[in-house]
């Protein structure tokens, strides 16, 4: 009974790993590629959950789901052009403060406009309800949540696995000096992988609101654990974060299981013992510049 | 090198200097005027977790001070209100101190955190001037932690457990029943839950499971799949704030069959759930389908001043604010002493519920009715401010107010000469 318990924990874990694998993506894309330690990422989120509370009864829940991200993505363009651009090349710690502060000041700028109170936002209709499977029970929005999420991660991947676009991307995040030197201008990649990871953050923003409160703070809440799995994937490393996502989510289910007053600190645990062994994260590659 | 960066360095410093000089200068031009108004300080959290609360409060607040200035102030002067965000214990102790030393307030008002709100008692008492606690729960700051120049208009932890025990014992939930409670994993849970299993004790109840929820979680599955496997009679809530959105609306995904309750709660956080979101008996401190006269003025010129209806936290500082002003007019003064001489000789006052309430005494806890709501269905839900539907007060007409109250054997205070 107890294993049957256990494994039903290890299977929901691998579902609630979904919910910081697109946030972590993106993240892990604007620091590998641009060197930027981006602390407004959790913004780019809540912005992308506001948008969809604010445009769900013109567009509909489908309507949302990409309008919102769409959006999120042209302001991203124009934060990346007016403000990430100066700091790809400065001391890390400078783009460190300016994102901390856009951080700030999105989080003030939300609680102005919309108000401190969190704004309520419902499951649609057609996608409450749960499926048994034997004894385990699924929620259905969640299974649909896990397939968008799946489907937006696999378009990633064949983005910067298969296509001109991410071998230039791969080959910046590996050597920039030498992707200049081949006579390639770094600075439009920059402008689309700022875009298309701001634009996946959005869509989390949009999957999460219905389950979770849409509140102001809500960006600044998601970053920390965001953080932890992109350090414990490794920087640079597609699968290094999608595996990082999962085992988060694995062992904070079973910590929720045997011990749950430390369910949110058993991942900083999980971050400080795989540091402890491999200093890069599970699958980081050895990047030059950051060595 | 290095002599520009200690050029710089010195730059800095000159203009810290100077900064910090402006700000000594402004200090006494900010104080003018005092003769002519009487000053009053609000304190509460408007960033964090209880943001979305301190808001409300603020809209209290200076809603009650433009009535009471239209209505000719206290004592013929004008309030003047001085608020401030107290974000944490620390902050909010030295605004505190800066509200009474710098401004010369006559009193404090405001506060939701408990840890914050004991942090302005010290300073309050060591000052004398009066603090009205309108949000901090705690019964730790009713008991161990009193103080003379100290009351409390919000409710304490065991009085909403207690108000919810009633309406759960009313249901047959409690005696022989198994409860699975989840606990918000620091002190107001804690409190919370210490009152519940006095309950429970009492009335023959015994916990499935009492499990501790870190402040940090949002994602509750892994709990639900456990609940579920626990087939608990009742599914209790010690939780605060955002998390309570979140477990209900993550419980209602997962639609399971047992019935839920909780101990802690705030109208804004159904508000931000929406409707169909929440479900199950909880315990409130005052609502606006409240029916009495002074609770239907009060939300009619909330709603016209604001476009939305009043909660319980707008309620708690609006009502403090009017009970300040109200024992000032009534006693020709603003001295906290002569106040709280008066309020502990057990003055009534109109807390705008069907009976009339007043301090108690030995604790300083405003003894008032409470009400339990229940939530209704979605498709029941005719107004987005109307989610639930108000119980009778609770302890009923009959009844002593203090018999939800903590005794002094729960509770004991000692105040502080």
């Amino acid at each position: 009974m107890v294993l049957i318990q256990v494994l039903e924990q290890v299977i929901n874990g691998l579902l609630v790993g979904a919910y910081y694998l697109l946030i972590a993506l993106g993240l892990s894309l604007i620091f590998s590629l641009g060197g930027l330690v981006n602390l407004a990422h959790g913004a780019f989120y809540a912005l992308g959950a506001y948008l969809a509370v604010k445009l769900v009864d013109v567009l509909g829940f489908g309507g949302v789901l990409f309008a919102s991200p769409v959006l999120v993505a042209l302001i991203g363009l124009v934060v990346e052009r007016f403000l990430f651009r100066r700091f790809y090349r400065e001391d890390p710690a400078l783009g460190l403060l300016m994102t901390f502060g856009l951080a700030m000041v999105a989080e003030q700028a939300l609680r102005l406009i919309f108000g401190a109170s969190p704004l309520p936002f419902s499951i649609p209709q057609s996608l409450k309800g749960q499926l048994l499977v034997g004894d385990f029970i699924y929620s259905k929005y969640r299974l649909v949540m896990l397939a968008i999420a799946a489907c937006a991660v696999a378009a990633l991947w064949f983005l910067l696995r298969r296509t001109p676009f991410g071998r230039v991307v791969r080959a910046g995040v590996q050597n920039p000096d030498m992707v200049a030197a081949l006579g390639i201008s770094l600075q439009p990649y920059m402008s689309a992988v700022v875009a298309i990871s701001v634009a996946l953050a959005a869509l989390a923003g949009v999957l999460l609101a219905p389950i979770s409160g849409v509140h102001p703070a809500m960006g600044a809440e998601i970053l920390t654990a965001a953080f932890v799995v992109v350090v414990i994937g490794g920087l640079g490393s597609f699968w290094g974060v999608v595996w990082a996502a999962l085992i988060v989510g694995v062992v904070r289910g079973l910590t929720v299981y045997f011990y749950p007053a430390a369910a949110e600190a058993s991942i900083y645990l999980l971050m400080v013992l795989v540091l402890l062994v491999r200093p890069r994260g599970l699958f980081g590659e050895r990047i030059q510049r950051f060595e | 090198m290095t002599d520009s960066t200690s050029r710089v360095r010195r730059n800095v410093l000159k203009a810290g200097a100077a900064a910090a000089t402006l700000g000594a200068l402004g200090f006494p031009a900010i104080s003018r005027g005092q003769a002519e108004t009487v000053r009053i300080g609000h304190l509460t959290p408007l960033t964090g977790f209880l943001g979305p609360l301190g808001e409300y409060a603020v809209m209290g607040v200076n809603l009650a001070v433009d009535e009471i200035n239209a209505s000719g102030g206290v004592m013929g002067r004008k309030i003047e209100l001085i608020a401030e965000d107290s974000v944490n214990p620390q902050t909010a102790s030295t605004k505190a101190a800066r509200l009474i030393e710098r401004d010369k307030v006559v009193a404090i008002i405001g506060e939701i955190s408990s840890a914050s709100g004991l942090a302005i008692a010290t300073v309050a008492q060591r000052n004398r001037i009066l603090f009205f606690n309108t949000g901090c729960n705690s019964d730790e700051l009713r008991g161990k932690s009193c103080n003379r120049y100290m009351f409390h208009t919000e409710a304490a932890n065991t009085m909403y457990v207690y108000a919810a025990g009633q309406a759960l014992l009313r249901d047959g939930m409690v005696k022989g029943k198994k409860w699975y409670s989840l606990t918000a994993d620091y002190a107001f849970g804690h409190d919370l839950l210490k009152a519940a299993k006095r309950f429970m004790a009492a009335n023959g109840g015994e916990f499935a499971a009492d499990e501790l929820v870190p402040t940090d979680a949002a994602d509750f599955s892994a709990y639900l799949l456990k609940i579920r496997n626990a087939k608990p009679d009742l599914v209790v809530s010690n939780l605060a704030g955002a998390q309570i959105t979140n477990f209900m609306k993550q419980y209602m995904e997962y639609g399971l069959p047992y019935p839920v309750a909780g101990f802690g709660f705030d109208t804004a956080v159904a508000w931000g759930a929406g409707k169909g979101n929440v479900t199950g008996i909880w315990p409130l401190v005052w609502d606006s389908q409240v029916k009495s006269a002074s609770a239907q003025k009060f939300t009619e010129a909330f709603t016209k001043k604001y476009g939305k209806p009043p909660e319980n936290q707008a309620w708690g500082d609006y009502m403090s604010t009017k009970h300040v002003a109200q024992a000032m007019n009534e006693l020709k003064t603003t001295d906290s002493t002569k106040i709280v001489e008066h309020l502990e000789k057990g003055a009534k006052f109109d807390v705008m519920k069907s009976r009339d309430g007043y301090y108690r005494n030995w604790d300083h806890q405003l003894m008032q009715e409470m009400y339990t709501i229940r939530f209704k269905p979605a498709n029941e839900v005719t107004n987005k401010w109307e989610l639930f539907t108000l119980s009778a007060p609770v302890p009923g007409a009959n009844q002593s107010l203090e018999i939800i109250a903590p005794t002094r054997e729960d509770n004991a205070c000692t105040m502080p000469a």
